[in-house]
């Protein structure tokens, strides 16, 4: 890569990929040596930045709460029960029935998936100059083999990740509330059904393919909802970038506007769980 | 871009995470919350309460002293009727008094004059007997003829 000309295509291409690890013949390799790794492959970047920006959310909400007062509260406090009371608001509104864990989920959710996207507004170039500059001058690498995606929401891996695990609630809820049989029943006995046992039997297969692409359609549309909005949005910021002098007056209209997408894509995702949820662990359909 | 362990890192992650969230960043946070909204609504209950009290208070208050202006008018009353009364009282005995002074002068005149006519009765006696005797001259012996006399002086 080294000897390769920069041109405007390796530059966005070297802003798309992710920094990889994997281990090719017991040794770890990373980056381009792990073209062939397959599936055993971890982004670091996404990584990295994904967990540490859940451990500052974490930390910073865990300062709020072991400090949380009932009496006048700080404005750190303030702050994050504004939060609290939007999430906790539209948790009791679309959320019907007792959980301890939707409240909890919903706000982690919706806090992370902003940081991650805020991460977005730094400017494209800034993080992946940098981590090339310490390559280059700390561990001596060509500084176009330092690879550093800093929006962890536009690896899919990331959403998928996020979208799986709502999945696995959806799926532990419904059966939770309804138990094997009655999950069963719902992904085989509808929306189509019928007085007569053998008409019943021979539409069995027509509903419960119907119920399949119902229900694996909701952790696709979460994973790439998210996965899309944010691969886009950072993808005409390095187009932007790529333009010279002119990208000033386009990147700023552009990041304001990108706000509104951060924290929307965000907020939907957290609603569209609780709704995935809600209607998981309701009886009807 | 293609789906590779990192998904299972960060399923891992966001598992965690949510757990933290749920055991030490929601329930004390959430606490805090109601706790307060509780705080505020108590407090509100009870300023309502304390409105209330006060204007149960102002009624009471306002009752009670139309009660004792009531009572003082009608003590002032009996002090009046009382006085009167006493007045009336003093009047009579007054009276009372000076009638039973006037009976005992009364009384007293009548015996007075029972016993100075008494005495006068006597002296008469006696000088009618020395009248008589002087009249007379010494012919009557004044035992035998005392009973003669004082039927004498009990005629006059």
């Amino acid at each position: 890569m080294a000897a390769e000309e920069l041109t405007v295509q390796s530059h966005i291409q070297h802003h798309l990929s992710n920094a990889k690890m994997c281990s090719v013949e017991g040794e770890i390799a990373f980056n381009k040596a792990c073209e062939n790794a397959g599936f055993m492959t971890l982004h670091v970047d996404t990584l990295a930045w994904s967990i540490g920006l859940g451990i500052i959310f974490l930390m910073i909400f865990r300062a709020a709460a072991k400090k949380a007062t009932t009496d006048v509260p700080g404005k750190l406090q303030c702050f994050i029960e504004m939060i609290i009371e939007l999430v906790s608001n539209n948790v009791r509104d679309t959320f019907h029935g007792k959980s301890k864990l939707i409240a909890p989920l919903a706000l982690t959710i919706f806090v992370w998936i902003f940081l991650m996207n805020l991460m977005d507004l730094i400017p494209v170039d800034f993080l992946p100059a940098f981590a090339g500059w310490v390559g280059s001058t700390m561990f001596g690498m060509d500084s176009h083999d330092v690879y550093m995606k800093i929006v962890p929401t536009t690896d899919i891996n990331m959403t998928a990740g996020l979208a799986i695990g709502v999945f696995l609630l959806m799926i532990g809820y419904s059966i939770g509330m309804k138990g094997v049989v009655g999950f069963i029943k719902e992904l085989t006995l509808q929306p189509f059904s019928s007085n007569n046992i053998f008409a019943q039997i021979l539409l069995i297969p027509f509903n419960l393919l119907l119920e399949l692409i119902g229900l694996f359609a909701k952790p696709f549309s979460l994973a790439l909802r998210l996965f899309g909005n944010l691969y886009a949005g950072e993808m005409i910021f390095i187009l932007i970038g790529v333009i010279g002098l002119w990208q000033l007056p386009l990147h700023f209209p552009w990041a304001v506007f990108h706000i509104l997408v951060i924290t929307l894509q965000a907020f939907v995702f957290m609603m569209l769980s609780i709704v995935y949820l809600s209607m998981a662990s309701s009886d009807s359909h | 871009m293609s789906l590779n362990m990192t998904l299972v890192g960060e399923l891992i992650a966001f598992i965690v995470f949510v757990l933290f969230c749920m055991k030490f960043v929601w329930p004390p946070l959430n606490n805090a919350i109601e706790a307060r909204q509780k705080r505020i609504a108590d407090g509100l209950a009870a300023g309502e309460r304390a409105e209330k009290d006060l204007e149960l208070a102002q009624a009471k208050i306002a009752d009670e002293l139309k009660e004792a202006k009531a009572q003082a008018a009608e003590i002032i009353a009996q002090a009046k009727k009382r006085a009167e009364q006493t007045v009336e009282e003093g009047k009579q005995r007054g009276e009372v008094e000076r009638e039973a002074i006037i009976a005992a002068g009364h009384a007293e005149i009548a015996a007075e004059r029972n016993r100075l006519r008494e005495e006068l009765r006597k002296q008469v006696a006696v000088l009618a007997v020395a009248g008589a005797a002087k009249i007379i001259e010494r012919e009557i012996d004044q035992n035998a003829h005392s009973d003669i006399v004082e039927k004498l002086v009990a005629e006059l």
